[in-house]
């Protein structure tokens, strides 16, 4: 009979490394600006009144290739307070001068508002939900639900 | 300019058509394939191929040498051959522990492949001497299941979709039966499994459907992100990405060499050309204008009648504007070849099977140039 060691080594061998079907993950390749946007930036440019500026720059710089959710949270934070300072009539036209690729970034932070609704904050994503989708249509729905990249 | 067949109301998840365009086969989302002939202008059936014991998730019909190939979620192929009138069955082991999800005859239909959930390509080809098909594999790199494939014109190249958001193209080459081949735009080195290229379009989005342009130069594939893309070897691997407003599309085809067809769930097929000069791609037309319906008047009868029952008036039904009236499922060249379509067929859901006249069409939506 085999001798009890108590040896227990054994048990932290990976054995998974050696199975050739592992699924491994992609890693990102491109490392989108993995930091999001300067807080003390976005808030120069919105008491300068620069909102489109600040709504642009949060945009591009979106960390959707970071691991690490709380500067997505971050990110998210800064992004919420630029489109609740926007003005109701106002939305539209700055949606209007989004290009495709922020229009979907800006779908997906609406969404994400409507996950974690607080006061007021939900009336106006529902007024930016209704711009941005006469500008990205469903497919920019289907990309908030499909994409990898969340924010 | 188009002709509505319908089979029922199961959806049609899969179908084929005959070399002499008078056969079809196809299956409504169950474990039986049925085969039906065309006479006046209807479908008839005519057979019913009962082998597989799970959904059939793949068709092919050899055009020349009139043969079906059907595979399915029992992991099992079976080659259909017509002796006397009838469809006999031939069992191929595909070696496979997961569903197969979709099949294609090689342009000189001399083997098959066979995508699967087991995160590979089954290439599989007629031994005479044992008298059995043979099944390889391609397995890497692949990491998630293959959802759909195309076979470069060379009889050698497999474009593959897959759900772990990536298109890739690989060697099929089966140095047992056939010559080697020359080198072409995606490379030269052509041992079997080769991986010739592997395209990301940002991802997110499984791989629905993925076609190879007619001369062999280009793929197209389409996403669950509403996106078409195109990867031009002929331009250095060059990338295009269009994602749409569109809800996700299931199917692609190339109708010429630089135009494509893309149908999927906004049951509308639109037309979407390349251009490797500028190197763009862009949405020409929707292929199906929904003609206006008259605005009838409505008895003040009626407008009552609706208001109490329906607590609406006016139109509330629901039907939709296009012909097909749920999710297109699949798109193939009826007639002609992908070089010079002259008609494509879609199936849907709501299953029907849709025949769309390229030429007539171009004639009558001004939109429209299919170059």
């Amino acid at each position: 009979m085999a001798k009890n060691t108590g040896a227990s080594k054994f048990r932290r061998v990976d054995v998974d490394q050696f199975d050739d079907d592992k699924f491994v993950d992609d890693a990102d390749t491109e490392a989108e600006s993995a930091e999001g946007a300067n807080d003390a930036e976005v808030n120069n440019l919105l008491a300068q009144g620069k909102s489109q500026d600040a709504l642009k720059l949060v945009l591009t710089s979106a960390p959707v290739g970071s691991k690490s959710q709380a500067v997505k949270d971050r990110a998210f934070n800064t992004a919420l307070r630029v489109l609740t300072s926007f003005k109701s009539a106002d939305i539209d036209k700055s949606v209007k001068a989004l290009d495709p690729r922020s229009i979907d970034t800006l779908m997906k932070y609406i969404y994400r508002g409507f996950e974690t609704p607080s006061d007021n904050s939900s009336a106006l994503l529902l007024t930016w939900h209704e711009k941005t989708f006469v500008a990205g249509g469903l497919g920019s729905i289907v990309r908030v639900l499909t994409d990898r990249k969340r924010v | 300019m188009s002709e509505k067949h319908n089979f029922g109301i199961k959806p049609v998840t899969c179908h084929a058509v005959s070399g002499d365009k008078n056969g079809m086969a196809l299956s409504l989302n169950d474990h039986e394939v049925k085969i039906y002939k065309k006479s006046g202008g209807k479908w008839q059936e005519t057979e019913t191929l009962d082998e597989h014991g799970q959904r059939v998730s793949g068709i092919d019909w050899a055009p020349k040498s009139n043969r079906i190939v059907t595979c399915g979620a029992d992991r099992n192929a079976y080659v259909w051959t017509l002796q006397d009138g009838k469809w006999k069955p031939h069992l191929v082991i595909l070696r496979i522990n997961r569903a197969a999800t979709c099949v294609q005859w090689s342009p000189q239909e001399n083997k098959f492949a066979v995508g699967s959930s087991a995160r590979l390509i089954s290439v599989s080809y007629y031994e005479d001497e044992h008298n059995w098909w043979v099944s390889k594999h391609i397995k890497k790199p692949i990491r998630s299941t293959v959802t759909c494939l195309d076979w470069h014109p060379n009889n050698v190249l497999i474009a593959a979709g897959s759900t772990d958001f990536k298109a890739r193209v690989f060697s099929g080459y089966i140095k047992e039966i056939e010559s080697k081949p020359s080198s072409n735009s995606w490379g030269t080195k052509m041992t079997f499994a080769t991986l010739m290229a592997e395209f990301s379009n940002g991802g997110g989005g499984w791989v629905h459907s993925v076609s190879f342009s007619p001369s062999g130069e280009k793929i197209a594939w389409v996403g669950h992100d509403s996106s078409v893309s195109v990867a031009d070897s002929a331009q250095g691997n060059r990338l295009v990405v269009v994602k749409d407003s569109f809800l996700p599309f299931m199917g692609i085809t190339w109708v010429t060499e630089n135009s494509m067809v893309a149908a999927g769930y906004d049951c509308n097929p639109m037309l979407f050309t390349y251009n490797s000069g500028q190197g763009s791609l862009a949405l020409v037309s929707k292929l199906d204008i929904p003609q206006e319906k008259a605005a009838g008047t409505i008895s003040a009868m009626n407008r009552f009648k609706d208001l109490d029952k329906k607590a609406s008036s006016g139109d509330t039904s629901a039907e939709l504007k296009t012909q097909h009236q749920n999710t297109i499922t699949q798109v193939s060249v009826f007639e002609g070849s992908k070089d010079k379509c002259k008609r494509i067929a879609t199936a849907g859901v709501d299953g029907n099977i849709i025949l769309w006249d390229l030429g007539s069409l171009e004639r009558s939506i001004q939109a429209l140039k299919i170059s």
